[in-house]
């Protein structure tokens, strides 16, 4: 049952997902109402984004090779010269097509 | 201090639009995505997780991986109950619904100079908002139109995106250790359990081992 497709699968996807933002964005702001965050809570939830980020990355490069690891370093060294997302991004995937061009 | 933050929302969103063109979502889907959800880094990843025709479980699992991704409001929400504390709670609730990455940052700012208008918080959400919706249908376009997004590096979006993102949140090597721990679980986890569990298991594995190191 949990397999079969869904009449408005897609809508329901979508407000599933929007119901589940609308508990973070008010949570927090709930929460300290009524109870103080630890200190140990406030540092998990400090290192949760660079977290999220380090574990899509490092399986997705394993996966993927060479070309994506290319991006990614092209990404975050344009990252480190200059704070700007568009030019991080323009050269990652100028890296990646460039290197696909070149059949690796 | 809201210009800076346009650059960055237009491309975020262009990306999630061509995305969401290649995973088979509807212009419509797509834009009601981006409407009602407005978290930009949750979308992209849900994304990775949609499935065409969407089952019960991809849904369970769609909703999932959106509170943890989005985990982050709700400690931006927390640094929010002194400032939003004297007002009505429905008019702090509705503020709250602006909490993005942008907006929370825009309005550190703004209560670091001394401000403490609680309409500036949503006057940014909304502006950024607006950029984030409209922003996402040129991008939607030109992924329908390109035939082989793989040749122009596309498939590699949220990886980019990610490590793009990763660099200014470096604060020196003890805060990493919990990242590392991220990486090598999710990488472990990836070989063992299919689909994108390996996100939410990898994210939630760093963080707590990151609060415990972090915390001597």
């Amino acid at each position: 049952m949990m397999n079969e497709p869904l009449a408005h699968g897609a809508v329901i996807g979508i407000v599933a997902m929007a119901v589940a933002t609308l508990m973070t964005r008010a949570a927090g702001y709930w929460l300290m109402g009524h109870i103080p965050m630890t200190r140990r809570v406030r540092r998990c939830l400090e290192i949760l984004p660079g977290a999220i980020m380090a574990a899509t990355i490092v399986p997705i490069v394993a996966k993927v090779g060479a070309v994506a690891l290319l991006a990614v370093i092209v990404a975050a060294g344009s990252m480190m010269v200059r704070r700007n997302e568009f030019i991080a991004v323009g050269f990652a995937l100028a890296a990646a097509s460039l290197a696909r061009a070149f059949g690796i | 201090m809201c210009g800076a933050m346009v650059p960055g929302t237009v491309v975020f969103a262009a990306a999630y639009g061509t995305l969401a063109a290649q995973k088979g979502l509807s212009l419509t889907e797509a834009v009601l995505m981006s409407a009602l959800v407005f978290g930009g880094a949750s979308q992209l990843v849900a994304l990775e997780v949609w499935t065409n025709p969407l089952t019960a479980w991809t849904v369970v699992s769609l909703a999932v991986v959106t509170a943890i991704v989005n985990a982050r409001f709700i400690l931006m929400g927390a640094t929010l109950r002194p400032w939003f504390g004297a007002l009505p709670p429905w008019q702090a609730y509705a503020a709250l619904n602006a909490t993005v990455d942008a907006t929370w940052l825009i309005a550190m700012r703004y209560r670091a100079e001394g401000g403490s208008d609680a309409s500036v918080y949503a006057g940014a959400g909304l502006t950024l908002w607006v950029i984030w919706v409209t922003s996402a249908i040129p991008g939607y376009l030109l992924g329908a139109f390109i035939a082989d997004p793989k040749r122009f590096g596309f498939d590699l979006v949220l990886i980019i995106f990610f490590a793009a993102m990763f660099v200014p949140l470096w604060r020196g090597v003890r805060r990493a250790i919990g990242w590392a721990v991220a990486g090598v679980v999710a990488l472990a986890v990836s070989f063992v359990v299919p689909g994108w569990w390996f996100i939410v298991i990898g994210a939630l594995a760093g963080s707590i081992a990151g609060a415990f190191i972090d915390d001597e």
